[in-house]
């Protein structure tokens, strides 16, 4: 880039006076401060973001040590052993974990997003306030709390620990997670194009079914998601709800065995290979979780051309 | 719902049929009150748009103009606390008058006959250049079409609205994708392919470029042949351009309507000349 030659400017030369002169030291002396005072608090912001992702890594790091010696072919396709005898996986721990998310999703997906667009459609209705702040409640419950509740109301009646009142104990736990993010991102879409559809003569609900909710959708799929992955290791919940087992059951009417449940149990046990075997299983459970966080990625993306006529 | 069903019938068969009264009165309204809550933001305004021209709304910001607009069809009542008082009568080619809000009136078959623009492209996000055009057709009254009855709607659509020639090799594609000015001419392909009587823009081009701006004041020009037009502008030269009628609104109230020409040279009312020659607004 050539930049024309400027002809010298024939305003005589400026001399500062010796106000002028210190105001522009003094001025200089304030954005000097102002530098440095940047650059220390730009490095403490840097040093807080890096000791923000310092506890994933360190976990990660920790488990791949202790847990992939673990994790054999054997582990995900053999029951466990009992102590002594080598070998043994966690199957029906894996197995138990997914029927658990399938099961609470079953129920928490419906009411969830159900109540999710009811606050966002009727936002301004006095009954949509109270679920709103009853839901924001709920999200902040012990989830021990849900699993005692679980237990006086579907374990004690029936006699016996079962699998489905695990999955109602973590299905009201994804509730007003699923609640809160369907109502923001369906707000999140533009009046405009709400009232686009409706200058075209399209009903309210179909208004709200073919382009709200589906413009929403990739956004209520990332909350089912994270949702999901939230309760993947919830393990208090479980505890005196669908109680673990040792042996293969996927029945919902029955005790089922859950990773978390297993981890904990080999973790307070004595034995050496037990203990490896619960690192290898918290592998298996944070990488559960992190393919439904990458999954959950995805869906955020822009998901054009994914549905029919 | 009964008068409705006729209004249908006559007024799309008759739809390619020039009249032999060209200046017929197409869209009316009379003594309309609009309010958002308890204030009044139209008081009583009665103004008749005629057949197959282009009519301009101007006036200064908040002075009602685009809840005008939206009064013509049904959609300000849409807006939490908002209500409408007065008549708007939609006269089909054969003579059907119609008052939208007559009790009864189904404000969402209403808005079928009268399409709307809106001042920002508001194309559907998931939804291709072809679906957009023809998401108007799935709710029409001759609705549920073959798809290669919707491929002849959506190029018809969008070669009046001057845009078949850009996307006619990506109607697949995502609509977003396109340029706003390309957007907002899909959003009048969108209006135009469920062949309403009347079209309302709503300063279709106050966010694009001059470029843009020039082709869809071409559009009008075009579609006037055809149609009924109302556009809301708070560009004078625009209504200038492209209007053969011109309604003067101000503070709510009606001050002027006069063949455009005829506003800009010698209006009658003195605040329409303080405002065209800019002492306010």
């Amino acid at each position: 880039m050539s930049v024309p030659a400027i002809s010298p400017s024939p305003r005589p030369v400026h001399r500062p006076s010796d106000s002028q002169r210190a105001f522009a030291e003094r001025t200089l002396g304030t954005v000097r401060r102002r530098r440095i005072v940047n650059s220390i608090m730009l490095s403490l912001l840097f040093i807080a973001a890096v000791a923000a992702t310092l506890p994933l890594l360190f976990i990660l790091f920790h488990l791949m040590r202790l847990g992939i010696t673990s994790l054999t072919p054997a582990f995900f396709t053999k029951m466990p052993r009992p102590v002594g005898e080598a070998g043994g996986g966690m199957a029906n721990a894996i197995v138990g974990t997914l029927i658990l998310i399938g099961a609470a999703s079953a129920i928490g997906l419906p009411i969830g997003v159900g109540a999710g667009l009811y606050l966002a459609e009727r936002r301004g209705a006095r009954l949509a306030n109270v679920v709103r702040y009853l839901s924001d409640v709920l999200n902040g419950l012990p989830s021990i709390v849900m699993g005692i509740f679980a237990w006086q109301f579907l374990v004690r009646p029936v006699g016996h620990f079962s699998a489905l009142a695990g999955a109602v104990a973590l299905g009201a736990m994804m509730i007003p997670m699923l609640t809160r993010t369907t109502e923001e991102m369906v707000r999140l879409v533009p009046v405009a194009l709400r009232e686009a559809a409706l200058a075209l003569g399209y009903a309210k609900w179909r208004t709200s079914l073919m382009i709200v909710v589906r413009t929403a959708a990739p956004g209520i799929v990332t909350g089912a998601l994270v949702a999901m992955a939230r309760i993947a290791g919830e393990t208090a919940p479980l505890l005196f709800t669908v109680l673990g087992n040792q042996f293969w059951s996927v029945s919902l009417g029955e005790p089922i065995a859950a990773l978390p449940l297993q981890i904990f149990e080999y973790a307070k046990s004595p034995y050496e290979e037990w203990h490896a075997l619960a690192w290898a299983g918290a592998l298996v459970l944070i990488s559960l979780i992190l393919v439904i966080g990458v999954a959950a990625r995805f869906a955020t993306r822009e998901r054009f051309g994914a549905h029919g006529d | 719902m009964a008068t409705n069903v006729s209004l249908t019938s006559g007024a799309l068969a008759s739809g390619g049929v020039r009249d032999a009264t060209t200046d017929q009165q197409r869209l009316a309204s009379a003594d309309l009150c609009a309010y958002f809550g308890s204030s009044a933001a139209i008081r009583g305004i009665t103004l008749a748009v005629p057949d197959r021209s282009v009519t301009a709304i101007i006036g200064p910001s908040g002075c009602g103009k685009s809840t005008f607009l939206r009064c013509l069809n049904r959609m300000h009542e849409t807006v939490p606390g908002a209500r409408v008082e007065g008549r708007v009568v939609l006269t089909a080619r054969d003579g059907d008058a119609f008052d939208i809000y007559a009790k009864g009136a189904n404000p969402v078959a209403v808005r079928k006959h009268i399409g709307m623009v809106f001042q920002r492209p508001t194309p559907f996000p998931t939804m291709s250049i072809r679906d957009n055009v023809a998401a108007g057709l799935k709710v029409s009254a001759n609705g549920a079409t073959s798809a290669r009855r919707t491929d002849e709607v959506v190029e018809r659509a969008l070669r009046r609205a001057a845009l078949w020639e850009e996307v006619k090799d990506r109607l697949r594609t995502s609509a977003v994708a396109l340029s706003g000015g390309q957007q907002q001419r899909l959003c009048i392909a969108r209006a135009l392919a469920t062949e309403p009587e009347v079209i309302l823009l709503d300063e279709p081009t106050a966010s694009l470029d001059p470029i843009s701006t020039q082709r869809i004041e071409e559009l009008l020009h075009e579609l006037e042949r055809e149609m009924t037009i109302v556009v809301v502008t708070h560009n004078m030269q625009q209504a200038a351009r492209v209007s053969s009628r011109t309604a003067f609104l101000l503070n709510g109230e009606l001050i002027e309507t006069a063949p455009t020409r005829q506003l800009f040279t010698s209006p009658s009312d003195s605040r329409t000349e303080a405002y065209i020659t800019g002492r306010f607004g």
